[in-house]
């Protein structure tokens, strides 16, 4: 890997560009300023994105930033460890194109990760910049959306080269970036990918999760787009384990199956009053208004709304319902976290952004008890204060109740977004499925295999809410695990019937 | 280069949007409105074309289904299946906006969405006597759970209720598979005249019972589990809570049961009835009605 790293860093025309501008100077250029709408104007619309990335003269003004470094310390950052600096110098030059294809060395859907991934916690808080010279990263996640989005947009988005078709039937059960991105591998390695989704959309949380105003719709329908030309199947409706049963699919040729199903599963705080109405999870939420289009007029799904809509939580889930509340007319719409803003899990760039938009913060507060008016409908909640104690296991400072500072707040809706539980669907229709007490599915962490032969997984449902990056490499890492599995039972069957 | 001129975006979506008409074009089949029959101006029977949830089905599963682009997210019994025919009979009863532009469908039409089999099948044993209660259109989804504890050996008595007499549907099918059918309705149009606790009440007096079934409008499950439970006739209830996925990911159908949360999509819709916290649940069923009837309006001039 170093090896390989440094001959790439020691092409010509990398040698070139590094000598065109010192490092000194590199280094008194002043980070990039994602342009944005403005925060009055966009939070009257859902589907409005936010952020609208960089033009190409600001990309590779950006990219220039980047000092080639010796020892790329952003890689390490990266989880699926892209080439960082080579793209970034693509962009330098001008070769946006190649930029993309670096990415896409690595990472099945960029324009997807270059949007939502936490950069201030992986590649910025490794980069350079950062580390050693305290100053702002370079802009690494706006620069991989810009390439992503630049080849997308260019109209030359390369059909990936697949190997000739060795009709070996595989599933991938789930639509999210775990299975996009192993259907894509599997499909340049020549195998029959079907896609099976429970819902009637492909995309996984992309697409029921995410709201528009931070990733659009087009944005993962060209990802779509690229995997139907490479081949792959999608099957929508479709439940594995009830539609038809894994010794089912077995009977249609299936040789083997990717369980990527995801943390589907809400939790709530169980406490008093909580099955009022207007009390919904995240989950519920956000898929009305993303998967039902219930915001909007032609549609038949309802979805609550409110003047005082209180968001329970600090993480992605969190910000983004409390953000759709806003833009479904909330006049207060509250964030309700037991912590303080540091130990948010949310992208830094989302709390921002929320607070742009007139999100009140009531931190270190959490929810005790519900109130309802006489049809049951809450109308105020309970809270108290915390102050932060000793670390717990995560690290982080553990709340502690302040005695005596309960108080009332009105409210008409509450969302629930505390986290999620692993989907149990499909652990629940194969028992002799190893599963940890968490219900997430086990896996052998390098092929992500189970205790199951034929049966990968990857994903939130053997990680627990995690990341879309995470998710995407476990899809690529099953993908060459269960492609040595496939091979090597080939392999067995030919000694085997050659021997007879 | 610039940044994406808005009517590439455009572009763009139409395209996506050309693609997915593509992928519904190759099932053109799939989910095709193969019957009608109304039961009553309220009520109609439909058979829909689904082979795979008709092949795996049990009795107790139901199905959700989206009837266009614009439809909503609706759960609905399987209350009979072929599997030889690939289909599924559903019962829908007019209520709101998707259960009317259901029944307004006719054979040949296709319903965009349909999946299933969802939920916990009921668990059909040999118990000896059955009380089966069906109020409304829950006489639908009884009628597989009827026909399977028939199949498995039991004595079935089956009281259904319903307001008035061409709301009683499905008799000639429950009869079938009922040694003994009693008939209820509010206004003494057919059969006995009462609520389907009165008729209960009768058998319960009448014979020793083992199990009962009750499946209706949650007031009368609530009625039903009341007084079974007075006589210790261990009872099961299927809710019809407010559903959107059916996959146990929005937690909408959460109830009550037993002083634990449980989602009706994945624990249920079948639950002890002597648990359920009824009060909640009917509270609940009515948690969207404002906006419903926003709909209701819109959908209707
Ligand atoms: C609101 C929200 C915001 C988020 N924001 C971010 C962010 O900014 N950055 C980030 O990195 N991460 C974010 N995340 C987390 C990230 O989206 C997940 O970690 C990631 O999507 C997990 O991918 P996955 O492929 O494992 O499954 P998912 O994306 O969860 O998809 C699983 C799919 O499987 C389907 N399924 C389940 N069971 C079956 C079955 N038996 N048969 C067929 N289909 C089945 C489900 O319907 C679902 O569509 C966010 C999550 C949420 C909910
Ligand atoms: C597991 C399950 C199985 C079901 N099986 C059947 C079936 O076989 N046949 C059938 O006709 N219906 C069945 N239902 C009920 C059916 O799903 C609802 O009637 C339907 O969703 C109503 O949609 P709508 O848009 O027409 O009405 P809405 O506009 O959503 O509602 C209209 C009115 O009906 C009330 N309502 C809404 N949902 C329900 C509900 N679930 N139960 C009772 N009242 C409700 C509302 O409060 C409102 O007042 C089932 C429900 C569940 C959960
Ligand atoms: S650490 Fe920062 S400056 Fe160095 S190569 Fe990576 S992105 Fe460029
Ligand atoms: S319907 Fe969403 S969890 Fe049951």
């Amino acid at each position: 890997m170093k090896e390989y790293l440094k001959i790439e860093r020691d092409t010509e025309w990398r040698v070139e560009l590094r000598s065109q501008l010192k490092n000194k100077e590199r280094t008194m250029r002043e980070r990039v300023v994602m342009p944005g709408l403005d925060p009055l104007e966009r939070i009257k619309y859902q589907d409005r994105e936010v952020n609208l990335g960089l033009d190409e003269a600001s990309a590779r003004a950006e990219a220039s930033r980047c000092m080639d470094c010796v020892n790329p310390t952003c890689i390490e950052g990266c989880p699926v460890s892209i080439n960082i600096p080579k793209f970034i110098k693509n962009i330098e030059r001008g070769e946006v194109l190649e930029a993309a294809k670096t990415l896409k060395e690595t990472s099945a859907l960029p324009a997807v990760c270059g949007r939502v991934c936490p950069q201030e916690k992986q590649c910025e808080a490794q980069c350079f910049y950062t580390l050693k010279l305290k100053k702002e990263p370079v802009a690494i996640g706006y620069l991989e959306r810009f390439a992503a989005d630049y080849e997308q947009n260019s109209g030359a988005v390369s059909v990936p080269e697949t190997a000739a078709k060795n009709n070996i039937k595989v599933a991938a059960i789930g639509s999210g970036p775990a299975s996009l991105s192993f259907a894509g591998d599997m499909a340049k390695l020549g195998y029959d990918v079907t896609v099976f989704e429970a819902l009637h959309e492909i995309g996984g949380v992309l697409k029921y999760g995410i709201p528009e105003f931070r990733l659009p719709n087009r944005v993962v329908d060209v990802e779509l787009e690229s995997l139907e030309n490479m081949g792959v199947k999608f099957e929508r409706n479709f439940i594995v384990g009830r539609t038809a049963s894994f010794d089912d699919l077995k009977e249609e040729g299936y040789q083997a199956f990717f369980v990527a199903s995801g943390a589907g599963l809400p939790r709530f705080m169980n406490i008093p009053g909580e099955n009022y109405n207007g009390i919904l999870s995240s989950n519920e939420y956000l898929t009305r208004v993303n998967l039902m289009h219930a915001a909007e007029k032609e549609f038949d799904t309802p979805v609550l709304r409110g003047k005082n809509i209180a968001v329970v939580g600090g993480g992605n889930t969190a910000m983004d319902s409390v953000r759709t509340a806003k833009r479904l007319g909330a006049e207060r719409a509250m964030i309700i976290y037991r912590r303080s803003r540091e130990e948010m899990p949310a992208r830094v760039e989302e709390v921002l952004h929320a607070e742009e938009e007139g999100i009140e913060f009531l931190n270190l507060t959490n929810p005790v008890e519900y109130f309802a008016d006489e049809n049951g409908r809450v109308n105020r909640m309970r809270v108290q204060k915390m102050e932060l104690g000793e670390p717990d296991a995560s690290g982080r400072r553990r709340p502690v109740v302040v005695e005596g500072s309960e108080y009332d707040i009105p409210v008409d809706v509450v969302v629930v977004a505390i986290g999620v539980s692993p989907n149990p669907l499909v652990p629940s229709e194969l028992p002799e499925l190893k599963v940890s007490r968490w219900g997430t599915i086990e896996v052998d962490p390098e092929t992500m295999q189970s205790s199951i032969p034929e049966l990968f997984a990857g994903g939130d449902i053997v990680r627990g809410g995690a990341t879309v990056i995470l998710a995407m490499g476990d899809g690529r890492k099953a993908a060459a695990g269960m492609n040595n599995y496939l091979q090597g039972k080939l392999k067995e069957q030919a000694t085997e019937a050659s021997g007879n | 280069m610039a940044r994406v001129p808005p009517d590439f975006t455009k572009t763009l979506l139409f395209l996506t949007c050309q693609i997915r008409l593509k992928n519904k074009n190759s099932d053109l089949t799939m989910y095709q409105i193969v019957e009608k029959e109304s039961f009553s101006e309220k009520v109609v029977k439909l058979v829909v074309h689904a082979p795979r949830i008709a092949r795996a089905r049990k009795p107790g599963h139901f199905i959700i289904l989206r009837i266009d682009e614009q439809g909503e997210r609706i759960p609905l019994t399987i209350a009979q299946a072929d599997k030889n025919a690939g289909t599924i009979t559903l019962v829908v009863q007019k209520v709101g906006v998707s259960s009317t532009r259901l029944c307004e469908m006719n054979p040949g039409d296709s319903i965009l969405d349909l999946v299933g089999p969802l939920g916990k099948a009921t668990h059909i044993h040999q118990a000896g006597t059955i009380l089966a209660c069906g109020g409304g259109v829950g006489i639908a989804p009884l009628l597989p759970i009827v026909e399977g504890f028939k199949k498995a050996g039991n004595r079935v008595v089956t009281v259904l209720a319903a307001r008035s007499k061409d709301l009683i549907i499905l008799e000639d099918e429950i009869r079938q598979w009922s040694d003994e059918v009693i008939i209820m309705t509010d206004d003494g149009s057919y059969g006995n005249k009462g609520l389907v606790t009165t008729g209960a009440e009768e058998v319960i007096n009448r014979e020793q019972i083992d199990e009962c079934v009750a499946i209706g409008p949650a007031v009368m499950m609530k009625f039903t589990a009341l007084l079974t439970k007075k006589y210790n006739i261990p009872t099961q209830a299927s809710l019809n809570a407010v559903m959107v996925d059916g996959t146990g990911m929005c937690g909408a159908c959460r109830a009550n049961v037993g002083g634990e949360t449980k989602f009706t999509c994945i624990d249920g819709p079948e639950f002890d009835a002597h648990k359920i916290d009824f009060d909640e649940l009917i509270q609940r069923l009515g948690g969207y009605m404002a906006e419903e009837k926003e709909a209701w309006e819109q959908a209707n001039g």
